[in-house]
């Protein structure tokens, strides 16, 4: 029966077979396989999963890289088929800015979208444009970088958190017809590691299609000869590995957007009206939108959200995480916890700083015994001067003293002569009633 | 007050009822108009009534214009409690409701995991339980042929199986733990279950938080605990009570009345009323009743199986032949008790709310609400200095 069955679905058989065994090998020696007498009823699964997750949302974020006017936003609405009232910009910004709009309510059957589509403003529109790549690289990153601080808190809340991280990213190339521009590379290379990158060719009806073609082979050639990877659509799943490798063929895919709508064969479709014709914007012989649309929406969302998720975000996180300082193996190879090493690190932190803090208060210690000693030499300094002036002033008052005594003295004596004077005149008088020469008496006076 | 974008939104809408471009419309179409822009789930009937009235009485005897109409919708947006949010009208297929089949084929492709512990005496049925369940030999006591003794601690011993139905693959971990409650003396024999159910979180935690990880991290987490309670008739016992209550932060516990073939049906509702009410009494929270359901139809089916909790379970893995059928029984002298009857036992429900509604929803219950206490308890822990692992 083997030898009668077509090649796809000896494939198909081998690679169930594959799943199998991949299976068993995880389990190791204890797991095997079991054969059900009869319905169990866990094939629900996959339902109850899947309502789950519809009951709690999706979220999808776009990240549209092109220069100004190339028709970003009207392809935007044109693949969302409703109009999403972004504001055309000007030609004249000095740098390149990141805007990021979120709509919450696209709704379709029982499925609710959170949309959010980031717009790169004023790319392309500078003289020197060496700085047009930083402001999305930051950007993409700061949205890893939110997801992980709330990935690594303590009190979590990842159900309820709005994952702002690009899930898919619309390079627009220029429909040059030549090749890519150095600006494209350069984007593109710094990029390929950190988002899924789908390159389009914008503005496609200004292309013939031959021109079309030899464009497209010299574009996936320069984008493979600088080692720039762009998205692949997984070949991994049966049901729909063809169509995505058929797709994978038709990369960058030429696109036409449109806000206006015309009427052709009785129906109101999305078209761009020319006085040579008219292009349609879902008619895949004009266009490859349909075949974007299908791969980027109808089929592929989900895998776009898991790599980025799985591939991209770990990716970041990894070296986010060696970058601060983590490892999973200190030098002798040791397993190391990740939390262990946050301990240690602020543990480090604390007694860097409690080693600060001593030496400002030594500092602040030193600096008062500084001024306690000054203080106290002025101090002593005054007492010095005090007893100075206090041994000078008693020096003074003591040969005061003296003066004072010695005029005292002076004073006795002159009293004292004055007596004796006084007595030997009345004396003398005295004689001088008894003999009559007064001369003696005054001779003695003037002797005296 | 409205923006460009919610203008274009209402004209396209009012354009459309106006087929024959009159600038009018009939203001009983409001209401249709109305619904269409917000979406029927979010206005209810008052506001529609309301709607209703305000444009009877600002139409003219051509119908509402379209400038009235904006009131009307300004007058609605004003009053409801969800401010201003119009729906981004979508004119056509966009197709991304197809994300549910991408998401069913990437889960089909992944397989699923799930880990079952049953905890009770021995005797009780539970390896008959557990592979009437799944309908093979999937318990640990059928699958080793050698006949162990009642061990002398209680151990925790694991075995896994990958069983598949209709391209769904399953790996399911059925743990046991022989010796529970089996000793004269069984104070603490809950801590090695305890320390099992802690030791998954631990080693998926490990695994998250190491800087190169895997992709798709091993969940050996325990999604559900079947707790067998033996059918005496009375009461919840001291072990029971003891069990529930410290397991129930930890692991969602599904208490089953086992063997319930020996209670007649009004013993059984009077045990079951009285297990409820110790339940309640020591606040003890037992599955399913700390979810929250999230839509009508979820809540109907929930505060079904609240009704009947806990179950009362029968298991068997003997088929005899009735009629021209062969059915899942028990044989007794006075009768035949059918495992699958509703009427007989509750089996059934068990296995419809343990794999065909809930299982997803233990799984999502272990991982986002007893996961997250546990890592959130442990790093504290680890923060204070406290442990030492």
């Amino acid at each position: 029966v083997h030898h009668f069955l077509s090649p796809t679905s000896a494939l198909f058989l081998f690679s169930l077979k594959m799943t199998a065994v991949d299976v068993q090998r995880q389990l190791g020696h204890d797991g095997r396989q079991m054969k059900l007498s009869g319905h169990v009823g866990f094939d629900s699964l996959p339902d109850q999963l899947v309502n789950k997750s519809v009951n709690k949302g999706f979220d999808f974020n776009i990240l549209c890289i092109g220069e100004t006017g190339i028709g970003k936003s009207t392809l935007m609405d044109s693949l969302f088929k409703t109009s999403f009232n972004s504001e055309p910009v000007t030609h004249s910004l000095p740098g390149v800015s990141v805007r990021a709009n979120t709509y919450v309510d696209l709704q379709e059957s029982n499925v609710g979208l959170k949309l959010t589509i980031v717009d790169t403003v004023g790319y392309g529109d500078q003289i020197d444009k060496t700085d047009s790549v930083q402001p999305l690289v930051d950007y993409i990153d700061s949205q890893f970088e939110s997801y992980l601080q709330e990935e690594l808190k303590i009190k979590r809340s990842l159900t309820v958190y709005h994952d702002t991280r690009i899930h898919a990213c619309l390079y627009f190339i220029a429909p040059t017809g030549h090749s890519l521009k150095s600006l494209d590379l350069v984007c593109m290379k710094r990029l390929d590691s950190k988002v899924n990158i789908i390159p389009v060719v914008a503005k496609a009806d200004t292309i013939s299609k031959p021109e079309l073609a030899k464009f497209k082979q010299k574009i996936m050639a320069e984008l493979k000869e600088n080692g720039v990877r762009v998205y692949q659509f997984p070949t991994d799943d049966e049901t729909v590995a063809e169509m995505n490798d058929a797709m994978n063929s038709f990369m960058p895919f030429a696109v036409v957007g449109s806000r206006e709508e015309i009427e052709v064969g009785g129906e109101m479709v999305r078209a761009r009206v020319y006085p040579w014709g008219t292009v349609e914007v879902e008619n895949e012989n004009h266009c490859d939108f349909v075949k974007l649309r299908e791969m980027l929406i109808r089929t592929n969302m989900e895998d776009l959200r898991e790599t980025t998720h799985l591939n991209h975000f770990e990716l970041y996180r990894k070296n986010r995480l060696k970058e601060m300082g983590f490892a999973d193996s200190t030098a002798d190879n040791r397993p190391v916890r990740l939390y262990d090493v946050i301990e240690e690190k602020k543990k480090t932190h604390i007694r860097e700083m409690e080693t600060k803090e001593e030496k400002m208060r030594q500092m602040f210690v030193d600096k008062v015994k500084q001024k306690e000693a000054e203080l106290k030499k002025a101090e002593q300094d005054l007492h010095g001067k005090f007893d100075n002036l206090r041994k000078v002033h008693a020096e003074e008052k003591r040969k005061l003293d003296d003066r004072r005594r010695m005029l005292e003295e002076e004073i006795n004596d002159f009293n004292r002569r004055k007596a004796s004077v006084q007595a030997q005149q009345a004396q003398a008088e005295r004689d001088m009633h008894q003999n009559t020469s007064p001369v003696l008496g005054r001779k003695k006076d003037k002797k005296k | 007050m409205l923006t460009q974008t919610q203008v274009a939104v209402l004209t396209r809408v009012f354009q459309k009822a106006d087929g024959d471009n009159q600038g009018y419309v009939p203001p009983s179409v409001v209401v249709d108009l109305v619904t269409q822009v917000f979406g029927s789930a979010a206005l209810s009937a008052g506001e529609l009534e309301h709607v209703e009235r305000r444009s009877a009485s600002k139409a003219s005897k051509a119908g509402l214009s379209f400038v009235d109409f904006t009131e009307v919708v300004n007058d609605l947006m004003g009053s409801t409690t969800r401010w201003g949010t119009l729906q981004t009208n979508l004119d056509g297929h966009v197709g991304f409701d197809s994300i549910q089949e991408q998401v069913r084929r990437k889960s089909l492709k992944r397989g699923f995991e799930f880990n079952l512990m049953v905890v009770g005496e021995s005797g009780l049925g539970k390896s008959t339980l557990v592979n009437t369940l799944f309908k093979s030999t999937v318990s640990r006591a059928s699958c080793t042929q050698v006949e162990h003794p009642i061990p002398k601690t209680v151990e925790v011993n694991s075995v896994s199986h990958v069983i598949e139905e209709e391209g769904v693959r399953l790996k399911l971990t059925i743990t046991d733990t022989p010796g529970f409650g089996d000793q004269i003396n069984n104070d603490r024999c809950w801590l090695p279950v305890l320390d099992h159910v802690n030791d998954q979180f631990e080693r998926y935690l490990k695994e998250e938080v190491s800087v190169v990880r895997k992709k798709r991290i091993p969940d050996t987490r325990v999604h559900a605990c079947l707790y067998f309670i033996a059918p005496t008739g009375h009461s919840l016992k001291q072990l029971d009570i003891e069990f529930m209550k410290r397991l129930d932060q930890c692991v969602n516990i599904i208490p089953v009345i086992a063997k319930a073939d020996t209670l007649t049906l009004e013993e059984r509702d009077a045990f079951k009323a009285r297990i409820c009410e110790d339940i309640q009494f020591h606040g003890m929270n037992v599955y399913p009743s700390s979810i929250v359901p999230e839509d009508d139809d979820d809540a109907e089916i929930n505060s079904k199986i609240e009704s009947l909790l806990p179950f009362a379970v029968v298991g068997s893995e003997k088929e005899h032949k009735r009629g021209n059928k062969s059915v899942l029984g028990r044989q007794t002298k006075w009768g035949f008790i059918e495992v699958e009857n509703k009427a007989h036992c509750e089996f059934p429900n068990l296995r419809d709310m343990l794999i065909k509604t809930h299982m997803q929803d233990l799984i999502e219950t272990t991982d986002k609400v007893h996961y997250e206490n546990f890592r959130h308890t442990r790093l504290q822990r680890q923060q204070m200095g406290e442990s030492n692992i």
